[in-house]
């Protein structure tokens, strides 16, 4: 049997003529100390990428991308074809593990100076790859045609549109007509499953192509300082003196952790299911609160938190300058340390951005900016605010509830987070303040002058007078009292 | 293009400065397939561009109604649907779109887009409040569309409408966006800063 394999094998390649340099390519001499934990993510996201390509496979066997169907087949896949929930929460679950290990290689590659010469090439291959994988993962949520895929799509053309001149070309060029419809999806599809992919697939082959040939970054040595003059024979000198093959010297570690991936990848698969799909993608239905994938939780944080002024250019110019600074980066600093040790600025770059997009996606959990739609309805006030109180405060607790204050105002740590919590503001307003503050509104709050009722008014004022600690006063205008008292007739004094 | 002089050993008749017939073929053969590249490019390129170019002017735009006056009491804002004039086969119900009509009185309408003049989303009307109010990005409108508090720039998008024999509509066609030319489109002037 295993002779016949060889025969065949012999027979194959006399003809295809790619198993000696497919050889050489596995056994291209790496540094001994590359041989390390911290070199594999770049062959563990090569993994997982051929999984989302499998997967993504399978999947296209039963999905429709169309309009009218894609909802109803995302269904069918989840609940009635054998196994396809399965299939596609790693495909879902695949997408985040990607887009981490990628994030995970970019920062390693960074920290470890592997974008100096002579890898500029390789790095900007990657930053294009790394691009490739966010817009694989946008138009992917894309095709999970939802809710939250209809208005993503929106907020895409309403960001989209804001480009100077060509933004109404540009919207209806990216939805394929007027409005997010079949054709939206039919053109995400075409992207998602032909376009990207293909590119994906090229770049991916160059980029590794580029790692055999220039050889893997050596473990940076602080001191060791990268010059063009002299790199490319230093590289050499290394590869002599303690150069071993990377199969089989290297190459298990990399298998060991790809594996491990794979495996959690179908562990969270199994464990927590498909992502959705959530409702219909039907625009009449408008109850609804649309949020990005977890991966474009900090956009979605980010446009909340802008300044209005400052929302258009930094959405615009943004992007650009990012791109542009990563694509750059290799010609600013592409000589001189590679080790993070030597590198603070490096270190503390990305720090910050890390703690940044971190920050950013943990607000995006509960989403402080927006309003609780149902709160004024959902969440009562608590007891213990009302408790022993006047019939008019009482009515005014229920104004407040009635007009929707509790949407915004928290009150007992529940309602929305948008405006300040209430429960001790009569600490902080005079009466006075209170009803200016309600009538004017001001400092992001809607006026509800034409609103309220006079009556309504007094009543509400009256219970936000009430809400503040025991033992801590109401904040009191000291000018209107002494107004107040000279206005009484001195025999009325006690 | 700078046609490269080819040396033609082989024959040694030529003069060195003179192209060979290969070489010309092969040029020619370039020229060719440029040519035939340029000949499919124009239909492949009309047909990339086709949405944005059969839009022009109003060309997405049309009336479209939305029910009788008297679906729409004075003084409440309602939900109304349509579904959109320009349909493709495949849109199922995305075509359907949602606005607020706003019945002011007699005759006179506000009809407002659901979208948020932000990024887009769904924007929910609050009669007790007189709100609408954003679940995205925490944007708020007054009951005439303009902007409360929030992250717009502007207030709520409005279709232009008319009334005709105790029937209103409206001239849609197109997903308002912040940055578009709806305002240009439905001859709606942004609010003064």
């Amino acid at each position: 049997m295993r002779v016949m394999i060889g025969k065949i094998g012999q027979w194959v390649d006399q003809r295809l003529q790619l198993a000696a340099p497919l050889r050489e390519i596995a056994e291209h001499r790496v540094p001994r100390q590359t041989a390390s934990w911290w070199y594999v993510f770049g062959s563990v996201a090569l993994t997982v990428f051929v999984l989302q390509i499998v997967t993504g496979i399978l999947l296209a066997l039963v999905y429709v991308p169309s309009g009218a169907e894609a909802w109803s087949s995302l269904q069918a896949l989840n609940h009635s074809v054998t196994l396809g929930w399965l299939i596609r929460a790693m495909h879902g679950w695949g997408s985040d593990f990607m887009i981490a290990i990628v994030l995970i290689h970019m920062v390693q590659v960074f920290l470890f100076g592997a974008y100096k010469f002579p890898r500029e090439l390789t790095w900007i291959l990657g930053v294009f790859l790394l691009l490739m994988t966010l817009g694989m993962a946008f138009t992917g949520q894309v095709l999970r045609f939802d809710q939250d895929a209809y208005w993503g799509l929106g907020i895409g053309a309403s960001i989209a549109s804001r480009v100077p001149v060509l933004g109404p070309a540009i919207v209806r060029l990216m939805l394929g007509g007027p409005i997010i419809a079949g054709a939206t999806l039919s053109r995400f599809f075409a992207l998602h499953v032909f376009v990207i992919p293909g590119l994906l697939i090229g770049f991916v082959c160059l980029h590794v192509l580029m790692v055999v040939t220039l050889g893997i970054n050596e473990w940076p040595m602080p001191g060791r300082i990268v010059r063009r003059a002299t790199y490319m024979n230093d590289y050499h000198e290394l590869i002599k003196k303690e150069g071993e093959p990377f199969v089989p010297y290297a190459v298990w570690k990399d298998m060991f952790l790809a594996a491990t991936i794979i495996l959690a990848v179908a562990a969270c698969a199994f464990y927590f299911g498909p992502f959705g799909p959530t409702g219909r993608p039907d625009p009449t239905i408008i109850q609804t609160v649309p949020k990005p994938d977890y991966f474009f939780l900090w956009l979605y944080a980010l446009l909340s938190l802008l300044p209005p002024s400052l929302e258009t250019p930094a959405l615009l110019i943004g992007p650009v300058v990012v791109i542009a600074g990563l694509l750059l980066l290799p010609f600013l600093s592409g000589e001189g340390e590679k080790s993070w040790k030597r590198r603070p600025i490096a270190v503390l770059t990305v720090s910050l951005i890390a703690i940044t997009l971190g920050t950013f996606t943990h607000l995006a959990g509960y989403t402080p900016w927006s309003p609780h739609m149902n709160a004024w309805s959902a969440d009562p006030v608590p007891d213990e605010f009302i408790h022993g109180s006047t019939a008019l405060e009482r009515q005014g607790a229920l104004v407040f509830q009635v007009k929707q204050c509790r949407n915004c105002h928290s009150l007992g740590e529940s309602g929305g987070q948008r405006g300040p919590a209430l429960d001790s503001v009569a600490v902080r307003l005079t009466q006075d303040q209170l009803i200016r503050q309600v009538i004017q509104g001001g400092g992001n709050m809607p006026a509800y002058g034409k609103n309220l009722s006079p009556a309504e008014t007094t009543a509400l004022v009256a219970f936000l007078e009430t809400l503040h600690p025991k033992g801590q006063p109401p904040a009191r205008d000291a000018a209107r009292d002494v107004a107040l008292k000279d206005d009484k007739s001195p025999g009325a004094q006690p | 293009m700078a046609t490269k002089p080819v040396p033609i050993p082989a024959t040694g008749g030529a003069s060195e400065t003179v192209m060979s017939r290969r070489g010309f073929l092969t040029q020619l053969g370039m020229l060719f397939n440029g040519l035939a590249a340029a000949v499919v490019a124009v239909p492949m390129v009309g047909f990339l561009l086709s949405a944005i170019t059969r839009g022009r002017g109003h060309g997405y735009l049309s009336w479209v109604r939305l029910g009788q006056v008297a679906d729409f009491p004075e003084g409440e804002t309602r939900l109304a649907t349509f579904r959109n004039p320009y349909v493709m086969p495949t849109d199922g119900a995305t075509a359907d779109t949602a606005c607020w009509v706003r019945h002011i009185a007699g005759n006179e309408f506000q009809v407002f887009a659901v979208n948020c003049a932000h990024l887009g989303c769904p924007v929910r009307w609050f009669p007790q409040s007189g709100l609408f109010m954003c679940p995205c990005h925490g944007g708020a409108y007054y009951r005439d569309g303009s902007r409360a508090s929030g992250p717009p720039e502007r207030g709520l998008f409005q279709y232009p409408y008319k009334v005709e024999n105790g029937r209103i509509a409206i001239q849609a066609g197109e997903l308002p966006t912040p940055g578009a030319a709806v305002a240009v489109l439905t001859g709606e002037k942004p609010p003064c800063a």
